[in-house]
């Protein structure tokens, strides 16, 4: 078990930190647009104090730049807050839906650089799961990635939550044929051990074009281990 | 001087765009590689400011497409990560001038412009 947690831990930090690297990669960018949106205003300015009419909508458009880059900085902040508090609590309940289209959010830029876009159903009704809510993201990210690469540029995932008496389900749809037959999810040491102490099992349908990671619902008994 | 201006935020690459506007200098401007690919066949340009991450396609990768269309243009890469890796890869293939990250000032970026065209008019 101590294996397994230092295959975990080893993982984890690498999740976290392909996380707070894109995170700060959308920061970046945000920025980089009010910098160029002020030094416009500035530049129109200076063209004003040499005689050329100002046009009030023209200042007013970019003015509207800069505060929503400001609104969308904030949002990222707060997301990476969350994330960065998700390592406070060893188990917590966790409504699934929330989680994993907090995951789609998180992933948004990978998605876009591979050309995919993402969405999340939510489900007729609330699924919860109780665990370690960072392990429950390091394991919904492992799913995405993978779906990502196999879903294929630009083509359309979507995540969609359900569960069964025992089990709570995250299906991510879109998935086309493998190339190899031996391509899995989890060919990482540290990605089977998140699997394992979370309890998780993951199935992947060639015909269905789907990928199921099954979790603990809170209605089921620990398994027998 | 005619350049080419390639970043995925629509926000950044138009205003950026405008404010090379008026300084006088003719810009065109496109969210993605293809966009980029289809601008070089129609038009001749002197310089790419070109992003190292867009979709589909890295900066690298579309540069030496670009390259292979119009063999005279000359390549400035802007990014937004600022990790070692990215700046070894980047600053081999543009030189370690020619790599800038954001956000970028202006008149760095003229300045690069120009030493970039004037290294073009040496060769």
């Amino acid at each position: 078990m101590s294996q397994d947690w230092h295959a975990l831990g080893e993982a984890g930090l690498r999740f976290f930190g392909k996380m707070t690297a894109s995170i700060s990669h959308e920061i970046k960018n945000a920025l980089s647009i009010i910098n160029e949106s002020a030094g416009l205003l500035e530049d129109l300015t200076v063209l004003a104090e040499k005689g050329m009419a100002l046009d009030p909508m023209r200042i007013k458009s970019h003015a509207g730049k800069i505060m929503k880059q400001i609104k969308r900085a904030d949002g990222i902040v707060k997301g990476m807050n969350r994330f960065a508090h998700s390592v406070d609590e060893r188990e917590k309940s966790v409504d699934l839906y929330d989680m994993a289209e907090f995951i789609v959010v998180l992933s948004s830029r990978h998605a876009s650089m591979k050309g995919i876009g993402l969405a999340t159903l939510r489900p007729d009704r609330p699924v919860t799961v109780r665990m370690n809510p960072f392990l429950l993201e390091h394991a919904l990210w492992v799913c995405l990635d993978f779906a990502m690469d196999r879903a294929g540029k630009g083509q359309n995932l979507r995540l969609e939550i359900d569960e069964d008496e025992k089990r709570a389900m995250v299906r991510f749809k879109g998935l086309r044929a493998f190339e190899r037959p031996e391509e899995a999810p989890l060919s990482g040491e540290g990605e089977r051990a998140l699997m394992n102490v979370l309890e998780a099992d993951i199935e992947v349908s060639e015909e269905r074009g789907e990928m199921v990671l099954s979790l603990p619902s809170v209605h089921s008994r620990p398994r027998n281990r | 001087m005619r350049v080419l201006l390639v970043d995925d935020e629509e926000e950044l690459v138009t205003t950026l765009a405008e404010r090379l506007s008026l300084r006088g200098i003719d810009v065109d401007w496109t969210t993605d590689g293809e966009g980029a690919l289809r601008l070089a066949r129609r038009n001749l340009y002197d310089v790419a400011v070109l992003d190292v991450k867009i979709p589909r396609i890295s900066g690298l990768k579309l540069k030496s497409e670009l390259a292979k269309i119009c063999p005279a243009m000359k390549f400035i890469f802007v990014t937004g990560h600022g990790s070692e890796d990215d700046f070894r890869a980047g600053t081999a293939e543009a030189g370690a001038g020619y790599y800038l990250v954001k956000p970028v000032g202006i008149d760095v970026l003229i300045q690069k412009m120009h030493e970039v065209l004037r290294g073009k008019e040496e060769e």
